[in-house]
């Protein structure tokens, strides 16, 4: 690793104090499962690196007096496990356990794990997040990268596992900073957006900005949950995902949100799938439909053709799942 | 930039001093928050930078440790160089084999990610504090029941199992063989170490 | 010793061997104890790595190290060969310059300021794809045989002869079926990466090596070194795996002695996890087109392949010698074509060439099976011939057929059996069956031993061997153990020293049979000695004594008995010494050669997905005797795994554009897990035939089979075949669509 600072700020507002508005030139520290190889890697060269780790407000889990629950961005993700608060939101659980290993869930926090950065192997061996204007991805082995959102210079994929759920479940994100901004609150698809140069990240947070709670709604009513394509038991990443969220009255779909994971540079929610659902009764036909109409604008690349039909089989499993009915598969 | 975001009637309704009080759902959470709006009230009062070579005190296996780290140092070099607890092992640097688990205050972590820095005031086992005269019974299951071979990922699958097992004291074989992916095994010990870890669920231990 | 008898205890007589003995070493890995290479520090030591060439191929223009040796921290900075103005770099990751430093952050910080140029060459890394390798000019012959039955007339032109005969021969099989089939490169991947840890006491170098070859690499560093090798000191008291790549020191492990006598510090060098994967050992890739036809009964009477092979950039590759795999029929054509990439070179990977050519042949005869709709348990067991008309290669037909009865039995065959593609699906479930079968060497290597006997009863032995994980000390233990009628923990075994006497490198499956051979005649010596003294003692005949129980007694009239401490009291002042050599390849009744095996695997295919999960894995294997079940077993349930991560999960990734090795670190480079292995069944046959035959090796053999037999599994589940390893979703998907079955 390159050489660099370090603090370890106690309160929110500290943290902002050793934050620099400059991009690159510090980086947040929670966990460490993603940063600290990205740091060996050099990768990522900053110049100080900020532990949030103790900053108590970033460590609580709250219930909220609509119902819903705050998250503190450095809660770990066994300690979200062991809380039993996402018994309401099992899209997040089961995203949670997709992870698969037992150090990463206890060395991991929420916020790292919305924030980590991609998987994209042209990123991590130092070629930029946008693997050279994108034509390293397009001329090389692409198998991993985007599906949809994959028509300008962006081509990896949000590596996120519990972003699709958070989306779904139409969770805030809180952010604090920079200094003389206070907080502010944005729905947790606009955390997201998709690089267009080098200088961007596929986060819209500021680098003197602070990320300090997810926010979910109240879960009564409401049924979700995360179907992974993995390829193994291990902790390796899926290779297409989906969380879907369903208000169900009397087995009748009043509102429905579908976004799928590992194919696009964002969380990519389909209101198309979810159009298709809302007014009807789950069924494997119509999940089965509603996969396809997840799918039907994806623009692959030349070579994780084979992605689209694991990405419409996600959306549908985890639209059977979220309603209760068995996926007919792994 | 805050205008520019248009937040749904959720947000609207959720104040700054709703979301600060919470609910009694979570005591501790509680007196937490209040601390933070104690602090966030103050005049911040600076933070430490920590900058090059920099003594600091580890507690590792029961004893305090006074060190030379720069930042950049893993806690895992530190185990390995400077203490010679070479039990932890580098395979990756990334974490992803598991080889170089630690407990941190009782949970099992990848010292080859973690800052030497960031693990101050907090309590760091090695796969050392399992051995000594009187082995833990998952070391000595492990023996038993054949689950090294060249051994490199052992002892970090002795800590992965002991942390597991400690959280899971009734664990089924199939808890066990989905319990246990954060560690790889190359040689394939895994049949073994489902045994082992079996064995010691119904030894009591 | 010129006459004595050398030979085993009965299945009945024996105490330890063949029983399964928890290794003497298992709690110092299981506690942290054991020290690696890796783990050896030394005071004032520095940390060196590697900078690696960022390109697949390339020459140097020019190399400037200025502003790594200013990095604070930095020691010294080596320049390699390969980095001299004008050289050609071949593969991704190949050093170029170490730099040494206080802490791993100052030699890493170091690595990343030193400069080079490069000017880019061609790059060619897609083995798999013939023609494009053909036009890149990439492709060299590989040598070939034709085998008929039938001889050309004297008269006859061999190639006319040769084009009508297989003709001929096509056209009068009943069946004939045609594929292509193929197996990806991989690497050793092993834990403890490649490297060492050295010092130099005056001239003498003590080199802590991660190594196979523990005798054997003294030479490689004294040659590289410019000393003599009594100068040097090899030690390995645990190595992290080494599975064929760990024969040699390697220009890094001589560059570390280079530094450490640069810098008159001790030097600890290892390869980072990328590096490992990039340059220290990969397993040859291989393709190939097959045309086989069988008669009625499904007994393939020709075989006409061509497959195309990479071993990197060394060339090399899967030899047409295994081609088909155990099974011989009685005509074939057999072609190979060596292509060469700009990708690290192949090292011998467990069980080199049998792996592969399993997996890309033994799915044909599972294909021939699935077209005639038949078991494939049949079809195999009818190629198999029989003892005096076999059909296979290596173990004996009625071996082969006597373990696939068992495996069928451990495996409920019968009753799980369903043609190709047509079991019950459940949801998009299908479950399916598939077997393969595999042959190996194994026989004992080199091996000296020397053999203490103390005054005080104290028993230890020295050998320079070495253990990758088959629990070596143990063997030499159990079988000196064995001999003198002690416990286990009565004697002590020492390994891993190049200053101990010579024994050959774990390669081959030849380690047990080696350190067998040498402690047990070394034992069986010593003994015969004892007796000696103790039947002067006891008047007795010493050919009237035996060794029972930590006793040395008459035959028949136990009362008239020393113990073993008062036997070796008999010794004198100084240990009775003892030593035995064994030289490879010579007839012994206490090791032998040549093993056979069946293996068997249940799989569940989801067709929506092509996610394969394994369900079941019976493995039978013949090693003759076995000497300590417990490990033995371990070796099988390990080379299982491997092959369930090669099958499934394994791969090396590279970029056709640039050479790059795209999935060089383990987040990306999959290997199997607890939760991938399912159920797996080992047996060991070993009737009274095979364990009179004496130890034979087992490391190798039991990884050959899985490719082959998930690969057929997979193909039964689905009703068609994927045709290259590793088996991942997306190939299932494009095969299941090729044929409209998505």
């Amino acid at each position: 690793m390159k050489s660099f600072e370090y603090a370890a700020p106690r309160s929110e507002t500290e943290a902002l104090e050793v934050l620099s508005a400059e991009p690159g030139r510090t980086e947040i520290l929670a966990g460490g499962t993603d940063l600290i190889g990205l740091l060996k890697k050099m990768v990522l060269t900053p110049d100080r690196v900020v532990n949030i780790m103790g900053i108590p407000s970033l460590r609580q889990i709250e219930r909220l007096p609509d119902g819903g629950v705050s998250i503190g961005a450095a809660v770990t993700l066994d300690e979200l496990l062991d809380s039993r608060i996402l018994d309401d939101y099992p899209a997040i659980e089961q995203a949670i356990r997709g992870i698969s290993s037992m150090q990463l869930q206890c060395q991991g926090t929420l916020g790292g794990e919305i924030c980590q950065r991609p998987q994209c192997w042209f990123f991590r061996d130092g070629h930029g997040l946008l693997a050279r204007a994108g034509t390293a991805v397009e001329a090389g082995d692409n198998r991993f990268h985007a599906i949809f959102g994959n028509q300008g210079a962006a081509k990896f994929v949000s590596s996120s596992r519990i972003a699709p759920a958070l989306v779904a479940i139409g969770a805030f994100a809180r952010m604090f900073g920079p200094v003389g901004q206070g907080e502010t609150f944005v729905p947790i698809d606009q955390l997201f957006r998709v690089p267009r140069h080098e200088g961007q990240r596929e986060t819209m947070l500021a680098p003197n900005q602070l990320l300090t709670h997810f926010v979910l709604p109240p879960g009564t009513g409401r049924f979700s949950a995360t179907y992974e394509v993995r390829q193994g038991a291990g902790p390796e990443f899926p290779l297409a995902a989906a969380a879907a969220s369903l208000a169900l009255e009397g087995g009748v779909i009043r509102d429905a949100r579908i976004v799928l994971g590992q194919v696009a540079p964002i969380p990519w929610q389909s209101p198309e799938a979810a159009a298709l659902v809302v007014g009807r009764s789950m069924s494997v036909e119509l999940a089965d439909a509603a996969g396809d109409a997840a799918v039907a604008s994806a623009t692959p690349l030349s070579q994780n053709g084979y992605k689209v039909q694991l990405a419409k089989v996600a959306v549908k499993r985890a639209l059977l799942m979220a309603a209760g009915l068995p996926t007919g598969g792994f | 930039m805050t205008d520019s975001w248009k937040c749904s009637d959720a947000a609207a309704n959720f104040s700054r001093r709703d979301f600060l009080r919470g609910s009694s759902a979570v005591a501790a959470a509680a007196s937490l928050t209040a601390a933070a709006v104690q602090a966030d009230a103050q005049q911040a009062s600076g933070v430490a930078i920590v900058s090059g070579a920099t003594g600091i005190s580890l507690d590792v296996n029961g004893k305090t440790h006074t060190v030379s780290v720069e930042p950049r140092t893993t806690l895992l070099d530190v185990l390995r160089y400077q203490l010679d607890l070479t039990g932890a092992k580098p395979v990756s640097g990334d974490g992803s084999s598991g080889a170089a688990t630690v407990m941190v205050d009782g949970k099992p972590l990848c010292a080859s990610t973690l800052l030497a820095v960031a693990c101050v005031g907090r309590k760091i086992q090695t796969v050392e504090s399992l051995g000594g005269a009187k082995p833990d019974a998952v070391c000595l299951a492990f023996a038993e029941h054949d689950a090294t071979q060249c051994g490199f990922c052992t002892p970090g699958f002795v800590v992965a199992v002991r942390a597991f097992l400690d959280k899971h004291p009734q664990a089924t074989e199939a808890e066990i063989r989905s319990g246990l992916n954060g560690n790889l095994c190359r040689c394939g010990t895994y049949a073994n170490v489902i045994q082992a870890a079996i064995a010691v669920v119904k030894g009591g231990k | 010793m010129a006459d004595t008898q050398y030979s085993w205890p009965s299945r009945d007589d024996a105490k330890l061997l063949g029983k399964s003995i928890t290794r003497v070493d298992s709690l110092a890995k299981s506690t942290g104890a054991a020290k690696y290479a890796y783990d050896i520090n030394f005071p004032k030591m520095l940390i060196a790595r590697g900078l690696g060439s960022p390109h697949a191929h390339c020459r140097i223009k020019s190399i400037d190290t200025s502003a790594a040796e200013k990095t604070p921290g930095v020691v010294h900075v080596h320049v390699l060969d390969l980095a001299k103005p004008g050289s050609e770099v071949q593969w991704q990751g190949e050093l170029l310059a170490i730099v040494a430093g206080e802490s791993e952050g100052a030699a890493a910080e170091g690595v990343s300021k030193i400069k080079v140029e490069y000017e880019m060459l061609d790059v060619f890394v897609t083995d798999s794809d013939l023609a494009a390798a053909t036009e890149a000019g990439r492709t060299s012959k590989g040598g070939g045989k034709v085998q008929t039955e039938r001889e050309p007339g004297d008269d006859d032109d061999e190639e006319e002869f040769l084009t009508k005969e297989f003709d001929r021969l096509f056209k009068e099989s009943k069946y004939v079926v045609e594929g292509t089939y193929g197996v990806d490169a991989i690497t050793h991947c092993c834990l403890e990466p490649h490297g060492a840890t050295v010092r130099w006491d005056g001239k003498s170098l003590l080199a802590y090596l991660s190594t196979q070859n523990v005798s054997g690499t003294d030479e490689g560093f004294a040659n590289d070194l410019k000393i003599a090798a009594d100068d040097v000191e090899v030690r390995c008291d645990y190595i992290g795996g080494g599975f064929g790549s760990k024969f040699a020191p390697d220009y890094w492990g001589v560059a570390a002695a280079k530094i450490a006598q640069a810098t008159g510090r001790p030097v600890k060098l290892m390869l980072d996890r990328d590096q490992e994967l990039k340059i220290a050992g990969s397993r040859p890739s291989g393709y190939i087109k097959v045309k086989l036809g069988a008669d009625k009964d499904g007994v393939v009477q020709v075989w006409d392949s061509e497959h195309w092979t990479s071993g990197g950039a060394t060339g090399g590759g899967i030899s047409h010698g295994v081609i088909p795999y155990v099974f011989a029929p009685k005509n074939y054509r057999r072609n190979a074509i060596n292509v060469k990439t700009n990708l690290g070179p192949a090292r011998a990977w467990r069980a080199p060439n049998h792996p592969q050519a399993c997996a890309i042949t033994q799915t044909a005869y599972d294909d021939l099976a699935r077209q005639m709709g038949a078991d494939s348990y049949d079809v195999f067991l009818k190629n198999l011939g029989t003892d005096d008309k076999p059909g296979v290669g290596g173990a004996k037909p009625s071996v082969y057929a006597a373990e696939m009865e068992i495996a069928a039995k451990l495996m409920d065959w019968k009753a799980k059996w369903h043609p190709h593609g047509k079991g019950q699906a459940k949801g998009s479930l299908v479950e399916g069956l598939g077997m393969a079968i595999h042959t190996w060497g194994g026989g004992a290597n080199d091996s000296n031993c020397l053999l203490k006997i103390y005054p005080d009863g104290g028993v230890e032995s020295f050998c320079g061997t070495q253990d990758i994980g088959v629990g070596t000390r143990t063997v030499c233990m159990i079988v000196l153990a064995e001999t003198l009628g002690l416990p286990v923990e009565a004697v002590k075994a020492n390994i891993g020293s190049s200053k101990y006497p010579v024994s050959g490198p774990s390669g081959g499956s030849t380690t047990v049979g080696g350190v067998s051979e040498s402690h047990r005649r070394a034992a069986q010596d010593a003994l015969a000695k004892l007796f000696e003294l103790a039947g002067k003692k006891l008047e007795a005949d010493p050919a009237a004594l035996e060794a029972v129980g930590g006793r040395i007694r008459v035959k028949g009239d136990p009362k008239r008995s020393l113990s073993w401490k008062e036997t070796c009291t008999l010794i004198g002042m100084r240990p009775l010494e003892v030593t035995a050599s064994f030289k490879r390849g010579t007839p012994s009744p206490l090791s032998n050669q040549t093993v056979g095996g069946v293996q068997m695997a249940h799989v569940t295919v989801d067709k929506e997905t092509g996610v394969i999960k394994m369900n079941k894995f019976v493995a039978v294997q013949d090693i003759g005797l076995v000497v300590n079940r417990k490990s033995a077993a371990s070796q099988v349930y390990g080379a299982v795994i491997m092959g369930i991560a090669y099958s499934l999960f394994e791969q090396r990734i590279t970029d056709p554009k640039s050479g790059a090795f795209l999935n060089a670190e383990l987040r990306d480079y999959k290997l199997a897990r607890i939760g991938d292995i399912g159920e797996i069944v080992v047996e060991f046959y070993e009737p009274d035939s095979e364990r009179q035959r004496g130890v034979i090796g087992l490391g190798e053999p039991p990884v050959i089979s899985p490719g082959a037999a998930i690969s057929n599994a997979v193909c039964n589940a689905l009703g068609v075949r994927v045709p290259v390893l590793p088996i991942t979703p997306q190939r299932v998907l494009t095969a299941l669509q090729k044929t409209g079955r998505a």
